[in-house]
């Protein structure tokens, strides 16, 4: 019953997960053993929420019984579920400070491609935010302090050259592109 | 690992990039579309090529234009972990042991390890356990990135790997060392590895780390053993002083994890948590989650306490209302609208700062206030209507989810004259809300036409339009039981409502929605002035559905034969049909029909058509059961099922906001059943034949008392079992022998007492006491019992909860227990009174009419008779419509002995109610019974 209030606990986050713009999951952490159990579930799960957020940058939704707060970047979806009784601003500070950390360790290269590419920064990221489903922090300059973690600054060659003009370019095409798609809404 | 891929596949590289390049030349006019930079598409193309080549040595262009493709159509860069291969990265693992440790590609190793297991790929206890390992040898490395990394491993795997505990001592060493960074990660490692038995090995390092004063240790430190409170408890206890002394700590994390784990410590005592929540109040604490844990801690406890609204724990509560932080605020303002029985002015404030919510630019806020503003509105609409105006700008918020919240809440609060803009709003976005929503819309909607019944056609519409759309079975159901509804206050409303049903089920793929419509034309379409309208819907039925629809069907089929006589000839031309159906229930059913309604017998139709068993599913399973195991002579006597339960039909006053999808859809065995399984486990009571009803438990003791006891009155045929469910809130106290001794005021005779042997510190126990019901005079139901506890007090160390050795006796006096006629009734819905009445016949049968002195209206005289004789109200006659003098209330029962019971109390309020009441039963003494207790 949606009345009843919620049991005092640190149990806090439900679920976090991180998915591309094909809805791809490329990292989840469910903290709740009775929630979703199976992969199947879960994907299953990551999918529908993915269907009904990903058109509109809404940041919070109800889906299944469970509120989910969600924020976009390029191409990439961050994902941070609790229950429907859940204070919503609390999972709100959990989000901004998973955006916020992984902005920093990424230098503000928070795409599919960079996050990729530093992995065990964004697992350590998570590490450090969520233990079990409790806040472990929820300041991400603490965080960061405590990953003690930056993408590397790749060696000038060929390659990273051109990855580095690719990116540009694709931010700007974003930019650009993002700049568009209100007009159309509206 | 750059300079050796530039070294290596250089050449090759340089080849593949020209290549692609070439053959991006076809593509890129289509690419430019999607992704505005052909430039950039091709280089990234290029980059995937180049890395294909370098790890695989694709040669053939045709290859490689294929990846080029695929990669240029996801539209963005290539995933590293792509195609990755358990075999292979188990294989990679190896390097692990190699010396020197290379720290990047084992780093690289354990990312895509752990990448692994979280896309859900399944590693094998053998492998896992052999990566697992292999990865040990890394604590030898002092890269800190790849140490963590560890930790990381050891958490992911501590599951599937065998003998983690190998790497105890690594984690304890690095949980003690010099490096803080390794401190907290590693404990939070090490208590993911440890069990209860080894959990004592480490205690002392646990209990030293929760006081650490370096925030992140203590943190972890905290939040670990919370999570092992729920393996060992006993243990953790322990360290309860240390978490003491960390919640006043400076660091606001350490703050909010000392609280909740002392919280979790001491749940289960109330006295300890009040006492922590004042010394929190009075101290105030820095961190705004632990405000908000402070907040439902107290709102928890009020609500247990029954605390009014003048306690202190209120008042921190509204005080915070005041906080700077909005977390606080907000979760402040939320624990007093769920507070319940709270007062239009005690809302007001937390109303206020919702209000100021409203306006944000953080849509999670105003979502928020306006989801906690709808909750108000359901119970004190006025308090809301001052944020009419800000829930008016809402509306056409951006995010559907508070438009709808917004627009569902106005319905609540605003006027009539309102409603038909607000439902022409939302019907413009309600195809882009979630099901949640739509059922949200739908719950408002069925509040709203109880509101304004003149409504209705309106919502109708609305609703038979959303009933077209594509939607769930939550939502679907949502609506049908919504219109379901309408028909039922609604009279005027029937047809329109049954026709929109019919035409739902023509194309309804939800079995359940299709048979539960069916019987509901069933039910109201022979009462239409048109019948014969619904025969063609529900034969569709019989035709074109699945066996369970078309059961349903030909019963529906059967209840048009058997109450219009000019029907029948043509329901039985379509039952003979119906008997050539190719499932054998469809068959049987329509031969039953068939037979009864050729019968056209008045009698019969009420028994078998009308009005179907009133036996509870599970008791007949058992007693079937029962008697196929011991065949007698006697054929089996339904009389002797336990009935089932009236259904609840009480309107449901709170209407959860957004219902939640996880409620398990399973039968769950009636409370009845549960007891009647009890029961027969106790040998003393295994004579009395099959459990005939079970009352609502009575309290007999006052709440916040020593002892607390409620009675459950279980009534045989000739026999009456107490229940009694004692608990003991002495915490020094383990009570023995526990009886409850009981002195009948009538002719009642006690003849057993089971003991409760063992009652220790809060934990209820039960204890019996067997009352034969006097033969000799069929009329004496009432009856009041004088009840005292009896029992062995042995005294015991509130801590360790070791008794004394001796004991002493002693007593309790318990408030009077009553027995009145209710507890011999058993309710039963008979869907059709009057063919019910028609079937008991006039035999036995009497009439009396009494004034009712002390009623003023008719409602209350038509609860009272409900309250007094637990019958049920059938024909929805417990319903008195408005402006109306007089009324007639229909009730059912089954007396104890399976006697069906019919009373027609007609109700004229002049001065006082006036009633007239006709009682008629199978069994003549049932008759005098009610009508001496009545009297």
């Amino acid at each position: 019953m949606d009345s009843t209030s919620l049991e005092p606990s640190l149990y806090t986050v439900k679920a976090v997960f991180i998915l591309d713009n094909d809805g791809n999951r490329l990292l989840s952490k469910y903290y709740d053993p009775e929630l979703y159990p199976s992969m199947k579930e879960q994907k299953n799960f990551e999918r529908n929420v993915f269907n009904k957020t990903h058109k509109a940058d809404n940041e919070i939704s109800l889906l299944e019984g469970l509120t989910i707060v969600y924020k976009s970047s390029i191409d990439l979806f961050f994902y941070v579920v609790g229950s429907v009784q859940e204070n919503e601003l609390m999972l709100m500070s959990v989000l901004n400070c998973l955006f916020e950390s992984l902005s920093h360790i990424l230098r503000k290269n928070v795409e599919r491609k960079c996050l990729l590419d530093n992995m065990e920064g964004v697992f350590l990221v998570v590490d450090e935010i969520i233990d079990g489903g409790v806040i472990l922090e929820s300041d991400p300059q603490q965080v960061l302090q405590k990953v003690n973690y930056r993408a590397d600054e790749n060696p000038l060659s060929e390659q990273s050259v051109a990855q580095h003009i690719t990116e540009k370019l694709a931010l700007t095409s974003n930019v650009s592109h993002s700049m568009t798609t209100p007009s159309l809404h509206s | 690992m750059n300079a050796t891929i530039a070294t290596s596949g250089g050449a090759a590289r340089r080849k593949t990039i020209s290549f692609s390049v070439v053959d991006d030349g076809s593509s890129v006019d289509v690419d430019d579309a999607s992704t505005g930079s052909g430039r950039s598409a091709r280089r990234r193309g290029s980059r995937l090529t180049a890395s294909v080549s370098r790890s695989r040595h694709f040669t053939a262009a045709t290859m490689i234009k294929k990846f080029d493709k695929k990669d240029e159509e996801s539209g963005s860069g290539s995933n590293p972990f792509q195609n990755l291969e358990k075999s292979a990265v188990l294989q990679e693992s190896r390097i692990f042991n190699e010396t020197p440790i290379n720290p990047r590609r084992c780093l690289h190793i354990l990312t895509k390890i752990i990448y692994l297991l979280n896309q859900g790929e399944h590693f094998g206890t053998t492998e896992a356990t052999e990566a697992f390992f292999a990865m040990t040898r890394l604590f030898q490395s002092n890269d800190q990135t790849l140490r963590r990394m560890c930790y990381l491993t050891i958490k992911e795997m501590a599951n599937i790997s065998e003998d983690v505990i190998i790497v105890t001592s690594s984690l304890t060493k690095d949980m003690t060392g010099k490096e803080d960074v390794y401190r907290g990660p590693a404990i939070r490692a090490l208590c993911r590895i440890t069990d209860t038995t080894m959990l004592q090995a480490i205690e002392r390092y646990m209990k030293q780390a929760i006081v650490d004063k370096v925030p992140s240790v203590s943190s972890s430190a905290l939040v670990s053993s919370l999570h092992m409170v729920k393996m060992s408890y006993d243990v953790v206890k322990r360290w309860v002083n240390e978490a003491q002394e960390a919640a006043s700590s400076d660091n606001i994390m350490v703050q909010y994890h000392a609280l909740g784990l002392l919280y979790h410590l001491r749940k289960n005592d109330r006295l300890a948590v009040t006492k922590m929540l004042n010394k929190f109040t009075k101290s105030g604490l820095k961190s705004p989650f632990a405000y908000c844990m402070l907040i439902r801690i107290a709102s928890k406890l009020l609500d247990e306490t029954e605390g009014g609204h003048d306690s202190p724990l209120f008042d921190f509560i509204e005080s915070c209302l005041r906080n700077k932080n909005e977390m606080v605020v907000y979760e402040a303002a939320s624990a007093i609208v769920h507070m319940p029985n709270c007062t239009a002015r005690e809302l007001a404030p937390a109303v206020s700062v919702l209000q100021l919510f409203c306006s944000s630019p953080k849509a999670a806020l105003r979502y928020a206030a306006v989801r906690t503003l709808n909750k108000v509105a359901m119970k004190h609409p006025s308090a809301v209507t001052a944020c009419n105006l800000d829930l008016e700008n809402l509306i056409t918020d951006s995010n559907r989810s508070i438009a709808t919240l917004a627009i569902t809440t106005l319905l609540k609060t605003g006027s009539e004259s309102s409603v038909d803009r607000l439902m022409k709003q939302i019907s413009s976005f309600v195809s882009e809300i979630s099901d949640e929503f739509k059922v949200v819309v739908v719950q408002a909607i069925s509040a709203l036409c109880q509101k304004y019944p003149r409504k209705h056609s309106v919502m109708m519409n609305f609703l038979s339009n959303m009933l077209r759309d594509d939607g769930g079975f939550e939502y679907k159901r949502a609506i049908v039981d919504c219109i379901i509804g309408i028909i039922e206050e609604n009279p005027e409303s029937k047809e329109t409502g049954l026709a929109h049903l019919c035409e739902f089920i023509e194309d309804c793929e939800h079995t359940v929605l299709a048979t539960k419509i069916l019987h509901l034309l069933g039910k109201e379409g022979p009462r239409t002035p048109q019948p014969s309208k619904y025969i063609r819907f529900i034969f569709n039925r019989v035709v074109l559905e699945s066996e369970a629809v078309r059961a349903a069907a030909v019963s529906a089929l059967a209840k048009f034969g058997a109450q219009n006589d000019d029907l029948l000839p043509s329901v039985l031309v379509l039952m003979q049909r119906c008997m050539m159906d190719s499932d054998d229930e469809v068959r049987d059913r329509a031969t039953f029909y068939m037979n009864v309604l050729q019968q056209k017998q008045k009698a019969l139709n009420a028994a078998y058509i009308f009005n179907g068993l009133s036996v509870s599913v599970p008791g007949l399973e058992k007693s079937l059961h029962q008697y196929t195991l011991e065949p007698s002579e006697r054929p089996f006597d339904l009389k002797s099922v336990p009935l089932a339960s009236a259904p609840i039909t009480e309107q449901k006053t709170e209407l959860a906001p957004v219902a939640s999808s996880k409620i398990p859809e399973k039968l769950a065995p009636s409370r009845q059943d549960i007891y009647q399984e009890q029961l027969a486990s106790i040998t003393e009571f295994q004579g009395l034949g099959p459990l005939f009803k079970s009352s609502e438990p009575v309290q007999l003791t006052e709440a916040e008392t020593e002892y607390v006891v409620r009675c459950i009155k279980h009534t045989f045929a000739g026999h009456m079992v107490f229940q009694f469910d004692c608990t003991n809130t002495l915490n020094d106290q383990l009570l023995q022998k526990v009886i409850v001794q009981m002195e009948p005021a009538e002719a009642y005779e006690v003849i057993n007492y089971i003991p409760a042997q063992n009652l220790p510190y809060s934990q209820p126990g039960s204890c019996y006491t067997l009352v034969r019901l006097p033969d000799d005079d069929p009329t004496a139901v009432s009856c009041t019992f004088s009840c005292t506890m009896k029992y062995l007090v042995r005294d015991c160390d509130p801590n360790s909860g070791e008794p004394d050795d001796d004991g002493y006796d002693d007593e309790y006096v318990l408030e009077d227990l009553e027995v009145t006629v209710a507890d011999h009734i058993q309710k039963v819905l008979k869907p059709n009174f009057g063919a019910a009445w028609e079937e008991v016949g006039d035999e036995f049968e009497r009439e009396e009419t009494f004034a009712l002195a002390s009623v003023r209206t008719l409602d209350e005289a038509v609860s009272n008779i409900i309250s007094f004789l637990g019958m049920q109200p059938c024909e929805r006659s417990d319903k008195v419509p408005e402006n109306k003098n007089s009324h007639v209330l229909f009730l059912a029962g089954v007396f104890r002995g399976c006697h069906d019971v019919l009373v027609r109390a007609r109700l004229a309020l002049a001065d006082s109610v006036t009633m007239q009441v006709t009682v008629r039963s199978t069994e003549e003494t049932v008759v005098d019974v009610i009508l001496a207790s009545v009297g």
